[in-house]
């Protein structure tokens, strides 16, 4: 499997960042990286890093299951990631996710049928001090309420 | 650093060395920490919390499984608070635990149950929803169920450590947390079920056992592995006269906990349906089913007539025979029937190896030896396929103590992945290979060498000149294929040599001689399978064949006598090492006898007199008689293994090495015994290959 020259660069820049032996502290990066090219890890991707970075596939899948923002499948255009542990459940984390699930009719790592936005319930994303969070992609949102959570779907919506 | 510290642990003064773990320390000294993830060996992983203990003046409950001895500590291990704490976290591990110990396999000798009962665990405080996930089948002979499993990660550390195998692994995250198979969803892996057996508790269970039995209706009989010739002890559960289970919980024998798939699982070629039940013999062109009397009597009269008129015998021993049953074969052939024709398969040359350190002392390595040597060299061998146990020790003795594996092989073994230096070479080349890593060697300590069938002959001889001339300690193993190989040598199951390797005074015929020979009159095959790739020129010998199942040698009979396995008789076997261990009989077939009763019958009824044919009274005569075997009893009676040592002197050499071959079995073969084990059949690596370890996981990648 070969990938863009752009990502094929960034992978060879991981690949040497690292002390010999250390080559799969470059897992995690490659999973990401790849994901965004290809829009999910899928069997190829896994079997290609594991063999790049020299070791099983079942190693890269105890990685990959682990964290919540890798997929297995695609996802939305906007993978929404509602936070449900527990400063955000203390702070109305399941009222953001039970809006969530009415407004976008999809439920945990399900896609929209459009293919905009997908859903997921997540542990801690770091965000405790801005409790409750959720995170659209990449980008944090902070102390959501119901109402902050449909104005910011609206507007993603508007975007298209 | 001092030599030990002193400790107290309940009130108990205790002696350890410098970085004991407290909880071996504490065993030490007959105390039991209770532990899920800690095994003796493997890394810690101080995953469970189970081994909680109070220590004076450290603030709060200590795990015993990561925390080291140091001078002066005081330890109590069952406390209130620290029975509280346990209580505690075997809530935790219960909530989404499905306690249905009824019908688990587990149940009786199940770590998590006894631990629940002892601290009074049984009621939880969540009221959540347990998590439910379906029990998923990865082999025929691995079963996982995952809601039982409580994430101790000893199936994944002695996979990994252990087997180097690395099959196993922890996919997801807290409470929905996985054990998952290395091909997503099955396995690909040695088959050994080293994960289950160390399971504490009923998440892994075999394809063989599970749901057949409860431990505690099962008679256990410890016994010796009837496939390899690295001799691994293995508790037979018995039940109703059926073998149900294999394993080596109680870390007896010379194995410790190891055994492989063979050991482990291949006992169910004792129950095939294809066993034979009654004496066979040819009765116009066909075999037919006959009394014990009908056919000893035929034999007896056929072989005394044969006798009588001077006539050619033709006698193969087997390399599964207990050593009674060899030493008191070629007693027959050479004082009753008056031949020197008496042969088995040679799989390895242990005469020439017996020969070249004649007169020397601690030179034949045993078992431990390959865990404790600073440096092992092995050649022709791919150690992982062909000696699980060897390869098992080599790689733990590099786990524990860093030794130096060095590996001279025509392909890739999985011992390259920690060998200091393995080189390849073409088959035949294995010696010269040697010079490349002199230097290297001669930096060693001390070296044990493994070799295979590609040293034999003139060869042994100059790697033993070899070893010598690097001027450190070095000790030997000759590797032989099956369970008592070593011993069908040692008893003297050859045309030029007796038991203890005396020479003879006109030796025999080799076994292709036998097979070549058109005058041969009779034939005698007692545990082996010569026809099964060779003709036997002679059409008109009379044929005897003692097995279990009609082989293709048992099918060119004239009388085929249904023999008991390794596994229904008493008697030693001798392993690859030469070490001696007492076979047990477990159970029996209806309508077989033991190699030796048959051999004893027919003896009687031929009217030559060989002596009493118990194992007990024919062990005493080899102990008094056979060169080197004046092994200790009592340690082989109480379960344990005792080295032959015969090498007091020169040993007549046959000129002919290329007589010894290795069948070249791997670890899901095991010669015509093999075939008749439905595990060993079922198993997606069946049959396996040799030097084919580094080819699989990349072709697996594209
Ligand atoms: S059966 Fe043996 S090789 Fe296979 S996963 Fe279990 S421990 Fe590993
Ligand atoms: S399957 Fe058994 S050995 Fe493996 S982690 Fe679970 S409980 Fe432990
Ligand atoms: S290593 Fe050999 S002796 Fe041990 S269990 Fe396997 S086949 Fe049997
Ligand atoms: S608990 Fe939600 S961000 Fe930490
Ligand atoms: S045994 Fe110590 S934490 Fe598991």
């Amino acid at each position: 499997m070969t990938f863009s020259p752009e990502l094929e660069a960034k992978f060879e820049k991981l690949l040497r960042s690292y002390p010999p032996g250390r080559q799969r502290s470059a897992l995690i990066p490659m999973l990401m990286f790849a994901q965004d090219e290809v829009g999910s890890v899928t069997p190829e991707v896994i079997a290609e890093i594991a063999a790049r970075i020299g070791i099983s596939e079942l190693q890269v899948r105890e990685v990959l299951s682990y964290y919540s923002m890798l997929h297995t499948k695609p996802m939305g255009k906007y993978h929404i990631q509602v936070c449900t542990n527990i400063s955000c459940l203390l702070t109305g984390g399941e009222e953001i996710w039970e809006q969530a699930r009415k407004k976008l009719g999809c439920g945990h790592k399900e896609v929209t049928a459009d293919g905009q936005f997908s859903l997921e319930e997540v542990e801690c994303i770091g965000a405790c001090s801005w409790a409750p969070a959720i995170q659209v992609n990449y980008d944090f949102h902070h102390n959501v309420t119901p109402e902050k959570f449909n104005a910011l779907i609206d507007s993603l919506r508007k975007l298209h | 650093m001092a030599d030990s510290v002193n400790l107290t642990i309940d009130g108990k003064a205790v002696q350890a060395a410098p970085g004991t773990l407290v909880i071996d320390a504490a065993k030490k000294v007959g105390i039991e920490i209770p532990a899920f993830c800690y095994w003796e060996g493997l890394t810690l992983q101080a995953a469970c919390r189970m081994c909680l203990v109070e220590v004076e003046r450290m603030p709060k409950l200590m795990t015993a499984c990561t925390l080291t001895v140091a001078e002066g500590m005081v330890v109590r291990t069952e406390t209130p608070l620290v029975a509280e704490a346990r209580k505690s976290m075997l809530e935790f591990v219960l909530t989404n635990h499905p306690l249905d110990c009824p019908v688990c396999d587990k149940g009786g000798e199940c770590e998590l149950q006894d631990m629940t009962f002892r601290y009074g665990a049984g009621e939880g405080r969540f009221d959540e929803m347990k998590v439910h996930v379906d029990e998923k089948q990865w082999s025929p002979v691995v079963y996982f169920d995952a809601p039982r499993c409580i994430l101790c990660y000893r199936c994944v550390r002695i996979c990994d450590e252990g087997m180097g195998v690395d099959a196993l692994g922890v996919i997801y995250r807290g409470v929905v947390s996985e054990i998952a198979p290395n091909k997503e969803d099955h396995l690909q892996c040695d088959e050994c079920g080293m994960c289950i057996d160390i399971c504490p508790v009923g998440a892994l269970t075999s394809g063989m056992y599970r749901y057949r039995t409860r431990p505690w209706e099962m008679e256990h009989t410890g016994t010796i592995c009837a496939h390899c010739s690295n001799g691994c002890k293995t508790t037979l559960g018995t039940r109703n006269g059926q073998i149900i289970r294999g394993n080596n919980r109680d870390k007896s024998g010379i194995n410790g906990e190891f055994l492989c798939i063979k050991g482990r699982y291949a006992f169910d070629f004792n129950s095939h349906p294809e066993r034979l039940q009654s004496p066979l013999m040819r009765i116009g062109g066909k075999l037919e089913p006959v009394s014990w009397s009908r056919a000893i009597g035929e034999v007896a009269r056929r072989f005394t007539e044969i006798r009588e008129r001077g006539g050619r015998f033709g006698v193969v021993g087997s390399n599964r025979t207990s050593n009674e049953e060899n030493y008191y074969l070629q007693k027959f052939a050479r004082q009753g029937l008056g031949t020197n024709n008496i042969d088995h398969r040679r799989t390895g040359d242990v005469p020439a190896l017996i020969d070249a350190l004649a007169g020397r002392t601690g030179v034949l390595a045993t078992v431990k030896d390959v865990y404790t040597a600073k440096a092992s060299l092995v050649i022709g061998s791919d150690l992982a396929q062909q000696h699980p146990l060897l390869a098992y020790q080599l790689r733990a003795n590099w786990r524990h103590h860093q030794s130096h594996t060095y590996t001279v092989t025509r392909g890739p073994v999985r011992e390259d992945k920690y060998s200091v230096h393995g080189v390849r070479v073409e088959p035949g080349a294995e010696l010269g290979a040697l010079e490349s890593l002199r230097d290297q060697l001669k930096a060693e300590p001390e070296l044990v060498i493994l070799f295979g069938d590609a040293i034999k002959g003139e060869a042994v001889r100059r790697l033993v000149e070899f070893g010598d001339s690097l001027g450190i300690p070095v000790k030997y193993i000759c590797l032989v294929d099956y369970s008592n190989s070593r011993g069908a040598v040692d008893m003297g199951l050859l045309p030029h040599l007796g038991p203890g390797y005396q020479g003879v005074e006109n030796p025999g015929m080799s076994l292709p001689e036998m097979l070549a020979a058109e005058d041969l009159d009779a034939f005698w095959v007692v545990g082996a399978n010569p026809l099964e790739h060779n003709k036997l020129a002679a059409d008109r010998a009379f044929v005897v064949v003692h097995d279990l199942f009609l082989t293709e040698t048992a099918e060119r009979a004239d009388v085929v006598f249904p023999a008991a396995s390794a596994y229904e008789k008493n008697g030693t076997v001798t392993n690859v090492c030469g070490e001696v261990q007492h076979l047990r009989s477990a159970v029996q077939t209806m309508g077989v006898k033991t190699d030796l009763e048959i051999l004893g019958l027919l003896s009687k009824e031929m009217r030559i007199n060989l002596g009493m044919w118990t194992p007990e009274s024919v062990l005493r005569e080899i102990r008094q008689t056979v060169r080197g075997y004046n092994v200790a009893l009592p340690v082989i009676a109480a379960g344990g293994a005792a080295q032959s040592l015969p090498l007091n002197g020169r040993v007549t050499l046959d000129s002919r090495p290329e007589l010894i071959q290795s069948a070249g079995d791997t670890l899901f073969t095991s010669g015509t015994l093999g075939r008749y084990s439905k595990t060993l059949l079922s198993v997606l690596e069946y049959p396996g290959v040799l030097y084919g370890e580094a080819a699989e996981p990349e072709a697996d990648r594209r």
